[in-house]
Order: C-alpha cells, then sequence, then structure tokens
C-alpha cells in the first residue's frame, strides 16, 4: 500500500513538471498579487509589517485556488479516473495521494517564496519562517478542501467560479488561523496557540476530506 | 427488448458470473434503458448491439458499478454488486469509449500505471508483451500525444493483457482499429473465452466471436 501510495504522487508530480507551465502560472500569481499590494498601499513600514500576514495568506489562498481545477480535470477527460474509480484499492486513500501530489506542486512552492516575498513587507527573518510555518501546516489543508470542491464540480461548465464559491468559506478557519499565527509571530506573541489549531484543522481534514473526495467522485459520475 | 436471454440461463449462471435482473437506468429523470436481464457465465460472450445514443455505454457502466442503476439489480456470483467494491473490482477489467490513457506518458509508463492501479506489480515483461502483442513494441517509448488514434486505442486494449480478469467490459474495443490490431484483438478475445473469461462487449459491428446478443433500443 505504501508503494502505491508512493507510485501515484510520484506519478502525479512528474505529470504535473510536464505540465509545468501551469505550476508556473499560478506561483507567478501569488508572486504578482502579493507584490501589488506594497506598491497599493505605500512605504509605510509599520503598516506593511501589520498587513504582511494576512496578504501573504489571502494571496496563497486564491494562488492555490487558481491550481484546484485541474486537481481531476485531465483524468476526467481521458478516461483515467474510471480505472481510479474501477481500482480494487480503497479510492479514499488513491485520492489523498492525488492530494498530496497536489499539494507538493502548488502548497509547497508557495511556502518556499513566502519567506522571500515578505522582505517586500520588511518582515523580519523569524517572523517571515514562522509565516512559513503556518503555510507548511495550512497549505495541505487548503488542498484537501480543494479535493472536494474539485471532485464535486467535475465536468460542469463554469466548474472554476463555482469551485471558489464552494471552497473559499470552507477555508475561512485556516485562513484566519494562519494569518493570525503570523501576526501573533510579529507582534513578539506566542504563536503555538494558532499553530496547534492549524495542526487540528489539519487532523480533521486528513480525516474527512479524502472520503468526502471519494464520495462526491462517485456522484460526478453520474 | 428482444433477444432476452431465456430465465433458465440466468438461473443457470447466476452463481458463477455476472447476471442482472430488470435492470433500468435514467439520466436526469429520463430513462435511458430499462427492464433488461442478462446473464453471463463463465467462456460466454455477451455483445450488446444498438443504434446510437442507444444506451450501450450506459449499461457498461452500470456493470461495472461507475453507475447506479435506477432500478433492478446487479449480481456477480450470486452476490449483490455495490459500488466500489473490491471483490468485484478484483475480478473486473473495463475499457470505455475513452481509453484511459494520459497524452504526456508513453505507453509502457502508462501502462506499468494501470498495472500499480489496478493492484499488481509492474512488470517491464508484462508491459512489453502486451504492447507487442498489439504491434506497438516500436511506438512503446513515445508520448501517447504523438500516436494517433488506432494507436491509442491498442494500447487500452493491452491493457487487458496486463493483469488476469475474469470479467471483460468493453466499449466499443474496435473503433478507430485497422484491420490488423482488429485480428490482435480478436485473438486476445477468443483465449480470454477460452480459458474461461466472460466478456460484456458494445458494439455496432458484431464480432465474429459470436455469443449471445442483447438488442438495446426500439
Amino acid at each position: 500500500m505504501p508503494a502505491l501510495f508512493a507510485a501515484i504522487v510520484l506519478h502525479d508530480v512528474s505529470l504535473a513538471w510536464r505540465r509545468r507551465g501551469s505550476i508556473l502560472s499560478s506561483l507567478l500569481f501569488f508572486v504578482i498579487a502579493s507584490s501589488l499590494f506594497p506598491l497599493a498601499i505605500g512605504p509605510d513600514p509599520q503598516q506593511l509589517r501589520a498587513l504582511a500576514p494576512g496578504i501573504l495568506w489571502v494571496a496563497a489562498l486564491l494562488a492555490s485556488m487558481l491550481s484546484l481545477a485541474r486537481l481531476f480535470a485531465q483524468e476526467h477527460a481521458d478516461g483515467s479516473l474510471d480505472q481510479l474509480l474501477l481500482s480494487p484499492h480503497p479510492l479514499a486513500l488513491l485520492v489523498l495521494a492525488k492530494i498530496c501530489a497536489h499539494w507538493v506542486t502548488s502548497g509547497l512552492p508557495l511556502l518556499l517564496l513566502t519567506p522571500l516575498l515578505a522582505q517586500q513587507y520588511g518582515l523580519p527573518v523569524s517572523s517571515a519562517l514562522l509565516l512559513s510555518a503556518s503555510l507548511l501546516i495550512g497549505t495541505p489543508v487548503l488542498s484537501l478542501i480543494g479535493g472536494v470542491g474539485a471532485a464535486l464540480t467535475l465536468g460542469l461548465r463554469g466548474g472554476a467560479v463555482l469551485l471558489c464559491v464552494l471552497v473559499l468559506p470552507l477555508c475561512v478557519p485556516v485562513l484566519i488561523f494562519g494569518a493570525g499565527a503570523g501576526a501573533a509571530a510579529d507582534a513578539g506573541l506566542d504563536a503555538m496557540p494558532q499553530l496547534s489549531l492549524l495542526g487540528a484543522c489539519l487532523a480533521l481534514s486528513l480525516f474527512l476530506c479524502p472520503i468526502a473526495t471519494a464520495a462526491g467522485l462517485r456522484i460526478s459520475m453520474e | 427488448m428482444s433477444n432476452r436471454p431465456a430465465d433458465t440461463h440466468v438461473e443457470a449462471t447466476a452463481d458463477r458470473g455476472l447476471s442482472a435482473r430488470r435492470l433500468g437506468f435514467c439520466r436526469a429523470g429520463r430513462p435511458v434503458f430499462g427492464d433488461i436481464d442478462l446473464a453471463v457465465g463463465p467462456g460466454e460472450l455477451l455483445q450488446v448491439t444498438g443504434a446510437n445514443g442507444s444506451g450501450k455505454t450506459s449499461l457498461l457502466r452500470v456493470l461495472s458499478g461507475l453507475l447506479e442503476p435506477a432500478a433492478g439489480e446487479l449480481r456477480w456470483r450470486a452476490r449483490p454488486v455495490r459500488a466500489g467494491e473490491s471483490g468485484y473490482l478484483q475480478s473486473l477489467a473495463y475499457v470505455g469509449h475513452t481509453d484511459g490513457i494520459d497524452p504526456d506518458l508513453s505507453a509502457a509508463q502508462n501502462l506499468a500505471f494501470a498495472m500499480r492501479i489496478a493492484g499488481a506489480t509492474p512488470s517491464r515483461v508484462r508491459v512489453d508483451h502486451a504492447l507487442d502483442s498489439y504491434g506497438m513494441a516500436r511506438t512503446m517509448s513515445v508520448p501517447v500525444r504523438r500516436l494517433s488514434l488506432g494507436q491509442r486505442r491498442r494500447v487500452a486494449l493491452a491493457r487487458l493483457a496486463l493483469v488476469p480478469r475474469l470479467l471483460w467490459l468493453l466499449d466499443e474495443p474496435l473503433t478507430a482499429l485497422d484491420e490488423q490490431a482488429g485480428d490482435a484483438f480478436q485473438a486476445q478475445l477468443d483465449a480470454h473465452l477460452r480459458a474461461g473469461g466472460m466478456a460484456v462487449v458494445a458494439t455496432h459491428r458484431a464480432l465474429p466471436a459470436g455469443g449471445r446478443f442483447l438488442h438495446l433500443g426500439g
């Protein structure tokens, strides 16, 4: 079973690499969106520092929405999704592997870029790293919740917009705790409570979302 | 529905193969087909014929468990089939009208991954052999997007040879195939049936392998 899991992750990551244009475009969106704010808000360092965690988190959330629609789209179009559904292995596990690969190709690059982008806001290195840590716990939750939305909106016309409408409200707790952790760290407070809450979100969605995604895929076959 | 198999046949094969009773399916509230009885036992072939849009694909998807039937009952070896049940899925191979292969990977990579998904350990020898039987030995490392429709179909059908499965559900297997590949498919199907396998094939062109027929639509 671990071999199968690793094989699916590897398969999806290598496919994403072959189609790296779409990874790059959502990364570029993240870079541009988070660079626009300092230009619009003005150079007041105090204000920028206070706004940085919230802005970077929102930009990361929106950037990860961009790549969600293609989580199952290609498989749906070429029919390999049927083979996945007809596999004798538990579908929730296969789906979890796919979501894992999606996070590696969309969430991971975001949190690696964040300390760099935080420099535009004059965030000290320690706060920037803590912001990255909050993204490390938070972005997998975004991928997991997004997987449910991607499964439910599969094959629908205008699915991409519906997907955002469906998924964004569910991501609000993650956004609050994630940005809260970054803000607390910057104010010199203990960020552990927020990080723990993020961890709880991750644990809960790690358990529930693959099952919901599997059920969503079966429904969207109809 | 004409050519409905006799009830005695349904009874006889019920505990050894696939059987369906009064099977019906609706799409968006509109009935696609209804009241279908069928039975396939070891070594038997059932050809599903009918005009375009008569519900051949839907029937195969219902038989595979991808779609829920609206009415009736589907049984595999006398036990009701439920979606996602691994016992049934371990006996099943499905080739739909989409090939189920990724255009960015080569034929060999696609088949190796298909073996993995089907619950087997990928084996280079089996993949080579399966592709070779469809005359795809020379193009096995070319990305599938550069292959023709017929060649993609060959790769999809080669999947059947990778992991031995009792029941084959095939949707228009001959689409886009040339004569040579059609013969290769025929040989593969014959060998499968001789070994006691079962097959339900949706086709608008009757296969020479014979078997029984189920005609959908008026």
